[in-house]
């Protein structure tokens, strides 16, 4: 597996510039003979398929629900990052690319993450155009606030609701494309194998949800925006439809997979209550700004919040990182949260959780400007947990959240296999070991709107792909690949569910091994542990689980068993992952490293790189490729956030 | 939080697919934590008649948080269930009491046709989007963000309609099956943004034709959409949908 960043020669900022100027393009009256199949509507897809449409490119786009409308972007809450310097802070190109970059712990590419801040601020540009209510101030200016891992105040937002108004943005851009008949809706598909024809991406096979029929695609690209693999772990924050499926099946096929072990566990979450629980939720990091966190400060302590003393609290991230205080990184955040109620200070029936108190704010500012600013978030907490946090602190613990892992892709955003692009969240490229605040929304927007049409141009402009036909062999047998394995999952269920286990029994138990093994905190015992448990759960799935219904239906059940299937392979670049890199970065941490402050001790002489896996067949060792980082303008330095 | 349990009877709504017709099943469960959610415990349903060997429930779901707008049913009589502003998925079972019945449908309406048990196809919804829910403007060549000041208040009246999160409660709960709170929602958000304004009268003709072709009926004051709207979007966007037709046919 060759691993080439092509990354542009030149200085930092007139990279992407140059590349511009440097890459083929395709004459507007050409590109109508070219078609790309772009998986997944989320803020990536979603914008990419309509950016390419408006260009003239004939689009055939698929998600997974009902409608474009109700990927999972639009559970975003917080807000999106540009470096606008409309506050007048100190803010710039430079330094969002210097937050991102050391935010990621120095463990992305400078190049691409340059690039990144260097879009932003056409983003905001282009979400206003379309009609994105931005909150605004009294004089009609846009609203900044601030975010974790930033003393600037650089995020936009449209209340509570940021990843929403930005996807409905994109899918009105959709729509009209839809509407133009440059852009193929395909609703309820899934994507279930990736299609080759002369080792390029040249189609796909999708199972239709309502009625079970498998059907192919063909186009001269494809782009996967199929967001993060976080149900990996079976809680998280993610859509319960999120999946790695399409990611892994491109994997299979030869795509590398880049960090899969970077996995963002998110501070501020509502606890877990119960075994039956099916997602985690969460509160915004903008909540930070205001509410601050504590534990009592004696273990055990098991009284009321409001009959605990200020003096017996300890509000530990205002304490040990005076500069950053409440707004540390996420994964400082959520370390330090673990580290309390490891210690004994965890709140709540379960003791896994910290308090997030607003009072403080409410007594500044009083209730009416708190709850402008949350009132949708509290509403939502008071829904779930039936406690107003108006009245007593939020309680919150950390969950899994967003994958900074992805396919490996280089500066074109293509993935190892020619014509196969990855953006947004199913790709590795912009956030190192850790994802700021309000950065995937920046990032998915910017490779949709911005980037892609550049290197799909350049693929179309240097290769010149021929025509093919779904009806090539490649693609039939694809397609029958797809029917034997459907068949597969449904050989064990044929008499009854006499003895055997659902598919939620086992994807818990995979949940819980890599939560407790490849969550907050990795040693290589705990890692070794994990990997040697895994053959036999994933033996377990396809000997014990029971599927009812059929594969020519609409099957909820077999959904699931598929995905967790994908799910169960790729456990194992987690943890092998994890177990490879023998530092602590970013979300991981690595017990053997660390500083005496117990913060995640980097080892750059021989882990600056990007891990990249290559999958070798069923059963084979994958094997490990590096592509290593150069930093020529920043200096990679152990974060302090103190 | 509370650790009440609850026993339950369900009277859900089964049907194959399009073409079969539908029948109400009855189920009991037993010891439901009134700290699950309404969607959690339909899973606990579905895990135990999938060992029993029963056809678990179909219905729709993704991001059990309220804002994908994939859920939805209609519970008691009532879409999305009892408790206002909430969606099924964020629903919890601490708002009923031990020994209820509880009658659970999907949303009904000519123009979703019901696919499986609980899921329909609201496929329409987006086509009225398509017909003219959007300002043209292709990618790149936007002027500055601040370029063109926007009142607070005029932003947050237009992010207002835009917190519609097309469920189709209130086409489900309207007794003519209208669209037009979904509908009104849209129009109204982009008519009072400056940067809606040059295809106003284009706009709301084709997204008011759009509606009548799907097979929605129309607004007659009945207010159930209100009352069941999730996100609590005004009927006052209805009316302005309804000044954007008017100015548009007579003076479009």
């Amino acid at each position: 597996m060759q691993l080439k960043s092509n990354v542009p020669e030149g200085p930092l900022a007139e990279k992407w510039d140059k590349h511009r100027f440097s890459t083929k393009l395709v004459n507007p009256a050409n590109r109508r003979k070219y078609k790309v199949i772009v998986v997944g509507t989320g803020l990536a897809g979603a914008s990419a398929a309509a950016t390419l449409a408006e260009q003239g490119y004939e689009v055939s786009s698929f998600c997974i629900q009902d409608s474009p409308r109700r990927a999972h972007s639009i559970a975003a809450q917080g807000g999106i990052n540009a470096a606008k310097n409309y506050q007048n802070d100190g803010d710039s190109i430079q330094r969002l690319f210097y937050d991102t970059i050391k935010g990621g712990d120095f463990r992305s590419r400078e190049a691409n993450v340059y690039r990144l801040a260097q879009v932003s601020n056409n983003i905001i540009d282009q979400c206003v155009a379309q009609g994105v209510p931005f909150a605004r101030e009294y004089g009609g200016t846009l609203a900044n606030r601030s975010f974790g891992g930033a003393q600037v105040s650089r995020t936009f937002y449209a209340r509570g609701q940021t990843g929403q108004q930005l996807l409905f943005g994109a899918y009105s851009a959709l729509s009209r494309q839809i509407k133009s008949g440059k852009v193929t809706m395909h609703t309820r598909q899934e994507m279930m194998e990736l299609v080759l024809v002369d080792g390029q991406a040249r189609g796909i096979v999708t199972r239709d949800i309502i009625s079970g029929e498998i059907a192919s695609y063909s186009a001269d690209a494809v782009i996967l925006a199929t967001g993060g693999y976080g149900n990996a772990y079976f809680l998280s924050t993610n859509a319960m439809a999120s999946n790695v499926t399409a990611a892994w099946r491109a994997h299979r096929m030869g795509a590398g997979f880049a960090n899969p072990s970077f996995v963002q566990i998110h501070p501020t979450c509502i606890p877990v209550h119960g075994s039956y629980q099916s997602k985690l939720t969460l509160m915004s990091e903008s909540l930070r700004n205001d509410g601050r966190v504590w534990v009592p400060k004696k273990p055990g302590d098991t009284r009321k919040p409001g009959s605990i003393p200020e003096e017996e609290r300890d509000y530990y991230l205002e304490n040990k990182y005076p500069s950053f205080g409440n707004l540390v990184p996420r994964d400082v955040a959520s370390r330090n949260a673990k580290e309390q109620c490891d210690a004994g200070k965890g709140v709540g029936s379960t003791q896994l959780a910290v308090y997030l108190d607003f009072a403080e704010a409410i007594r500044r500012d009083g209730e009416a400007t708190i709850l402008k600013k949350y009132g949708n978030l509290f509403q939502m907490y008071e829904k779930i947990t039936d406690s107003n946090p108006l009245h007593e602190p939020m309680m919150i613990y950390p969950a899994v959240h967003y994958t900074m892992g992805g396919l490996w892709v280089d500066y074109n955003l293509m993935t190892t296999i020619p014509g196969l692009f990855a953006i947004g969240e199913c790709n590795f490229s912009d956030h190192g070991a850790n994802r700021l605040g309000a950065s995937a929304l920046m990032q998915g927007l910017a490779d949709g709107y911005f980037i892609i049409a550049n290197c799909i141009a350049d693929y179309f402009g240097s290769t010149n792909p021929d025509k093919v036909s779904s009806t090539l062999p490649q693609f039939v047998d694809a397609r029958k690949k797809c029917q034997d394995r459907i068949q597969k999952l449904l050989r064990g269920s044929k008499n009854g569910p006499q003895g055997k286990l659902t598919v939620d029994d086992i994807h818990k138990e995979l949940g819980i091994l890599l939560w407790d093994h490849c969550g907050m905190a990795r040693n290589k015992e705990g890692l070794e542990k994990a990997l040697a448990k895994l053959p036999a759960l994933q033996e377990k799935f396809w000997k014990d689980v029971y599927i009812p219904g059929k594969g020519k239906e609409l099957n909820q059940s077999l959904e699931r068993a598929g995905r967790l299937a994908d799910f169960l392979e790729f456990a194992e670049i987690i943890i092998r992952d994890a177990l490879a890199r023998e530092e602590s970065c970013g979300c991981h941490l690595r017990e053997e490293s660390q500083t005496e402050e117990n913060e995640a001790k980097r080892d750059d002489v021989n882990y600056s790189h990007v891990s990249v896996w290559e999958y070798q067949g069923d059963g084979q060792e994958p094997v490990l490729h590096k592509e290593e980082l150069t930093f020529e303008n920043v200096t990679p330095s152990q974060r302090s956030y103190k | 939080m509370t650790t009440k349990s609850i026993d339950l009877s369900l009277e859900i709504w089964r049907q194959k697919d399009s073409r079969t017709t539908g029948v109400f099943e009855s189920y009991q469960l037993k010891s439901i934590s009134a700290d699950m959610s309404f969607l959690e415990m339909l899973d606990v349903l579905n895990e135990k008649l999938t060992r029993e060997g029963l056809d678990p429930v179909a219905f729709d779901h993704d991001c059990r948080e309220g804002i994908c707008g994939m859920c939805g049913a209609v519970v008691n009589g009532i879409a999305h269930g009892p408790e206002p502003e909430t969606t099924l998925c964020q629903l919890h079972m601490r708002h009923f009491c031990n020994g209820d019945t509880i009658v659970i449908e999907p949303f009904r309406s000519r123009a979703f046709p019901i696919r499986k048990d609980l899921i329909v196809d609201r496929s329409a919804l987006d086509r009225i989007i398509q017909a003219g829910g959007y300002i043209s403007v292709n990618t790149g060549g936007a002027p500055d963000g601040n370029a063109i000041p926007i009142p607070s208040a005029t932003a947050e009246l237009a992010m207002d309609a835009a917190a519609c999160i097309g469920c189709g409660a209130c086409v489900a709960s309207c007794p003519n099956g209208a669209a037009m709170l979904f509908t009104g929602a849209k129009i109204s958000q982009l008519s009072l943004l400056p940067q809606g304004r040059p295809e106003r009268k284009e706009r709301a003709m084709a997204m008011v034709s759009a509606m009548d072709k799907e097979g929605f009926g129309n607004c007659t004051n009945e207010r159930e959409c209100e009352a069941v709207c999730p996100k609590g979007i005004s009927i006052r966007n209805i009316a302005r949908m309804n000044r954007e037709f008017v100015k548009a046919s007579f003076f479009g």
